[in-house]
């Protein structure tokens, strides 16, 4: 089993209506330590990325083509900090997706190209309590799902358990990046709302690659 | 590549469109031949950073050939302008510069020394000193705690000197600041674009005047004495129109 460019526009349908679904959610969670706009615009900018797929006259060729057209459409329609950040991930994991079709390793690379991504253009780490955080773990479980020799779903189930897990290791810390470290201490306590889009967005993936199988 | 501008322009990226071109407004009165583009706010007039506005002002400021230093505000403005530059061609992202840089100082300083036709390392050096002048803080001026020269006693007319040159091959002089506001941004920028195109290095009570920021840094109010030192081949010229353009007031009295 392998995942392509169906595979790819299944799972930016599924991330809209995820983010839609959980706007409020992303808005408070925003609003309680930053400045309260992530769900509404990461609202906006996916929209804008599915009214681009609907008006398209030929379906994109490759993964890498549907990634692209969602890094440009986000990185021009999501104000803040989420559109370079979510817009360079979808662009460098683009870069990695022009194969027609993706095994196991070619998910891990799409995967690691977007964290590589978020962390060149966010310069932030893991443990600072960024998407980087919920990021950095779906990598590593869908490395390890992938060396065991799952096929691509299974590794994108990884990666989506790994994301939630991530996001839940972000609510003790304090922020050192990003809007949230403005509050210090004040911080803690609190879900990061970049790291939760980040888990939605992945258990997206992980489901389109589910409904494909 | 034009005549009218400078060979480096300048893109100044804010979140809000009224920053990024009353910037623009600042920088412009200081450096009229600079090439100043504006990216403020989101495509619809918002509060943020547009990918698509700062794409279209790089593609403007590099007409021509010219290169680009941007100056950005606040994280994601940074973020946005890193990211069009990552998608933009690669010929024309190689003649552009990100400054880290304060967004008002930078642009002002970088405008000024893009002004005197310098090449994009010098306006990029120009705009990341900028973050250098913001020292510690000090006293509201009370007469005595400024780093300026001593005014001359009160009720003696304070020594005027012409030009003297040193056994070392240096030219000092002094000059009496006649500005009721003092040397402050307009005037600064006139002293660094007109010793830009002379071959001289020159300082103005220590500091360099070839940097605006670092004469306004001097905090020199009406009556205080400059002591002008000046180095190089035009040594002697640059003095002495320093000396004219402080005594004319720089066109303001």
């Amino acid at each position: 089993m392998t995942l392509d460019a169906a595979w790819a526009v299944d799972w930016v349908r599924r991330s809209a209506a995820t983010v839609a679904e959980h706007r409020d959610e992303l808005v408070e969670l925003d609003r309680q330590i930053g400045d309260g706009d992530h769900g509404e615009n990461l609202d906006r900018g996916f929209r804008a990325v599915v009214a681009k797929l609907d008006g398209l006259d030929t379906p994109p060729a490759s993964v890498g083509d549907v990634l692209r057209l969602v890094a440009t459409t986000l990185m021009s329609t999501v104000g803040g900090a989420a559109g370079p950040l979510y817009g360079t991930a979808y662009l460098r994991a683009s870069k990695s997706g022009t194969a027609s079709e993706l095994g196991p390793d070619g998910v891990v690379a799409l995967l690691e190209a977007a964290l590589d991504g978020i962390v060149t253009r966010g310069r932030a780490g893991a443990g600072e309590k960024t998407m980087v955080d919920a990021w950095t773990a779906a990598v590593a479980a869908a490395v390890d799902a992938a060396d065991h020799g799952a096929p691509p779903s299974a590794v994108l189930a990884a990666a989506a358990r790994g994301a939630h897990d991530g996001a839940e290791s972000t609510v003790p810390l304090v922020a050192t990046k990003g809007r949230a470290s403005y509050l210090g201490e004040r911080s803690a306590g609190h879900l990061d709302p970049g790291a939760r889009s980040s888990e939605l967005i992945l258990l997206a993936a992980a489901q389109a690659a589910e409904a494909a199988d | 590549m034009t005549d009218r501008w400078a060979p480096v322009a300048l893109v100044l990226v804010s979140h809000s469109r009224a920053l990024a071109e009353g910037a623009v407004e600042v920088a412009a009165q200081m450096a009229p031949g600079v090439r100043l583009v504006a990216a403020g706010g989101t495509d619809d007039g918002g509060l943020g950073t547009s990918f698509d506005r700062v794409d279209a002002a790089l593609r403007d400021a590099t007409g021509d050939g010219r290169s680009v230093v941007v100056v950005a505000d606040l994280g994601s403005a940074v973020l946005t302008a890193e990211s069009v530059l990552e998608l933009m061609d690669e010929d024309v992202a190689a003649r552009v510069r990100l400054a880290d840089a304060p967004f008002v100082e930078g642009a002002v300083a970088a405008a000024v020394t893009a002004h005197g036709k310098a090449d994009l390392a010098t306006v990029l050096d120009s705009a990341q000193a900028a973050a250098g002048t913001f020292g510690p803080a000090r006293p509201l001026r009370d007469g005595s705690s400024a780093p300026v020269a001593a005014s001359g006693p009160a009720g003696e007319a304070p020594a005027v000197t012409a030009p003297v040159t040193a056994p070392d091959g240096s030219v000092q002089a002094t000059a009496v600041l006649r500005n009721p506001l003092g040397l402050h941004a307009r005037p600064a920028a006139l002293i660094v674009r007109m010793l830009a195109h002379l071959d001289a290095k020159v300082q103005v009570n220590g500091m360099n005047a070839a940097s605006v920021l670092d004469l306004m840094k001097l905090g020199a109010v009406k009556g205080d004495v400059l002591t002008i030192t000046a180095q190089g081949p035009q040594a002697a010229e640059a003095a002495a129109r320093l000396v004219a353009d402080v005594e004319a007031g720089f066109g303001e009295v």
